[in-house]
């Protein structure tokens, strides 16, 4: 069997491949997270208890309705985004003149009841999800084997990533956003509604979160306590990455995910720590990220 | 020449930031097509007078009154579909947008804006950086220039200028000046806080003094020469 330094080549690309889903699943919240800073201003700590619930919904949809993944994919992020819309509005909005920290309190908190309330109904061992029937299986590249489901993960997470930063930087509604990201007030002065913006905003950012929860549900079980782990690595993905900076978010979501990959191939004792490492190194060469500015 | 119609009244302006009252009361009207000043020292209230009109100050009472509506309950974005547009005192020219992209933020609220090509007429440095820069690598007048070109293509009516001379050199200021005098010509109504006396009294038909938050005097254009003394006693020049 070809090996590369020492390991045998499938499970290097193995591992290379889990790395990559999990950095689609990064770069899928971190980047909801980077725009909810940028525009309110709010550090989201609900962002993965919101992921979980986009995997919650779909299985519920499935198991109650019999609606099964493709509608899923597009409802349960409506569900979860409609829900978010109704947390900016009567709670989260009324923080926006206070410093951070309430926000984020106020965020942690939702988590904890969103969590506990799905605890309390559905227990923490976790319910399957099985992938459409057109996405199992899987093909073999010679020097690995790749299951379609997760090729799927990597393509529609991309996409997703890709056409959110198309938006951001390329059209009108984006020129707003980052306009308001700058000088909210003046934004406001010109005649635009920024409050609905930022409703909105957080809406879509909540949805992405719910969506990546749809794409994680056949690859982990669908869980209450997903998202916990989850979100701490992507607050350190955000920290190493800069806040406010999209593409940096997705860049590095990407990028961690592979670097724990190889980690979990060549120092496995290390895999589950090398993100908070990098996020240290980070912290004291370059305070504002790897692709943030420095904020005044 | 013939009496114009008042198009912007303001009557017992009063404002606040947090617990701090800075207006106490402000009077002042302007008419349509007029170029019109408020000075005053540093300090006096003018910006706060500009912002409150916006509605960008905590709190504000009093009557704001354009094209015959009230304005002081509305909300900053409502005040500018009305037709009032505010280049502030800092500028504000966003650095993450490129030029363009600034140049083009301000939505449209009403018919009648400046063409895109009327705009470069008026301020032909834009055009030739309009290539890629972004915003903040422009000179404080090219600046100052984007954030007057922008507001032109919305269709206000009425121009709220916060000290557009504030920083830049003698000629830049009087290309400034150059654009204010034309853009009086093309039917705006332009609103202008200045620090620097000249310029204002070359241009404007009217001027207000403004005084610990309060509008202390008037002069029409013609009297500026006869009561100069006393302008600049108030004006601290
Ligand atoms: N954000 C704020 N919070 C509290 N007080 C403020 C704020 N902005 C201005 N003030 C106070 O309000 C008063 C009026 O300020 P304003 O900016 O309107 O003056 P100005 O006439 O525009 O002065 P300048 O010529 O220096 O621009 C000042 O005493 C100022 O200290
Ligand atoms: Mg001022």
């Amino acid at each position: 069997m070809q090996e590369i330094l020492g390991v045998p080549a499938p499970l290097l690309f193995g591992q290379l491949l889990i790395g990559l889903i999990n950095g689609s699943f990064y770069a899928l919240l971190s980047l909801g997270l980077a725009v909810i800073f940028g525009v309110l201003n709010v550090i989201n700590f609900a962002h993965g208890a919101l992921y979980m619930m986009g995997a919650f919904v779909a299985w519920l949809l499935l198991h109650h309705l019999g609606i099964g993944y493709w509608p899923s994919l597009l409802v349960a992020p409506l569900i979860v985004g409609v829900f978010g819309i109704v947390i900016e509005r009567t709670m989260l909005s009324r923080l926006y003149d206070l410093d951070h920290l309430y926000g984020l309190l106020l965020t942690f908190g939702l988590a904890l009841i969103i969590e506990g309330t799905f605890i309390n109904f559905y227990g923490v061992s976790g319910q399957p999800y099985a992938p459409p029937e057109i996405l199992t299986g899987g093909h073999n590249l010679g020097f690995m084997f790749l299951p379609t489901y997760r090729a799927w993960v990597i393509v529609a997470s991309l996409i997703v990533c890709i056409g959110t930063w198309l938006l951001v930087e390329r059209t009108r509604l984006g020129a707003y956003l980052r306009a308001a990201v700058e000088n909210r007030e003046l934004v406001r002065a010109f005649g635009i509604n920024v409050p609905l913006m930022m409703t909105l905003t957080y809406g879509f950012a909540v949805a992405l979160a719910a969506f990546a929860g749809v794409l994680a549900a056949p690859v982990y079980t669908v869980s209450p306590i997903m998202g916990q782990h989850l979100i701490i690595v992507v607050f350190a993905i955000v920290v190493i990455g800069g806040l406010g900076s999209i593409l940096g978010s997705i860049l590095t979501g990407l990028g961690i995910g592979i670097v724990e990959g190889l980690t979990k191939t060549f120092y496995p004792e290390a895999s589950s720590t090398v993100v908070f490492v990098i996020m240290a190194i980070v912290l004291i060469l370059r305070p504002n990220g790897l692709f943030g500015r420095p904020r005044e | 020449m013939s009496v114009r119609k008042t198009i912007l009244e303001v009557s017992d302006l009063n404002a606040w930031y947090g617990e701090s009252h800075v207006l106490h009361g402000v009077d002042f009207e302007v008419r349509e097509g007029e170029v019109v000043s408020l000075l005053g020292r540093n300090g006096a209230g003018k910006t706060t007078t500009l912002r409150s009109i916006m509605g960008l100050v905590g709190r504000r009472t009093g009557s704001i009154r354009f094209d015959d509506q009230e304005l002081i309950d509305l909300k900053p974005d409502k005040v500018a579909r009305r037709g009032i547009a505010y280049c502030p005192e800092e500028r504000g020219i966003f650095a993450s947008l490129t030029v363009e992209e600034n140049l083009l933020l301000p939505p449209v609220v009403q018919k009648g804006g400046l063409p895109i090509p009327e705009i470069y007429e008026l301020f032909p440095n834009l055009k030739e950086r309009l290539l890629g820069a972004s915003g903040t690598r422009l000179s404080g007048g090219e600046q100052q220039m984007l954030a007057i070109g922008r507001i032109l293509r919305t269709g206000a009516k009425l121009l709220l200028l916060d000290e557009p001379t504030e920083g830049l050199a003698p000629v830049i200021v009087q290309q400034i000046g150059a654009s204010v005098r034309r853009l009086q010509e093309l039917g705006f109504t332009v609103l202008l806080v200045e620090q620097n006396f000249h310029f204002a009294a070359r241009l404007a038909d009217r001027h207000y003094v403004i005084e610990h938050g309060r509008v202390v005097d008037r002069y029409q254009r013609d009297d500026i020469k006869t009561r100069m003394g006393e302008l600049n006693e108030l004006l601290g020049v």
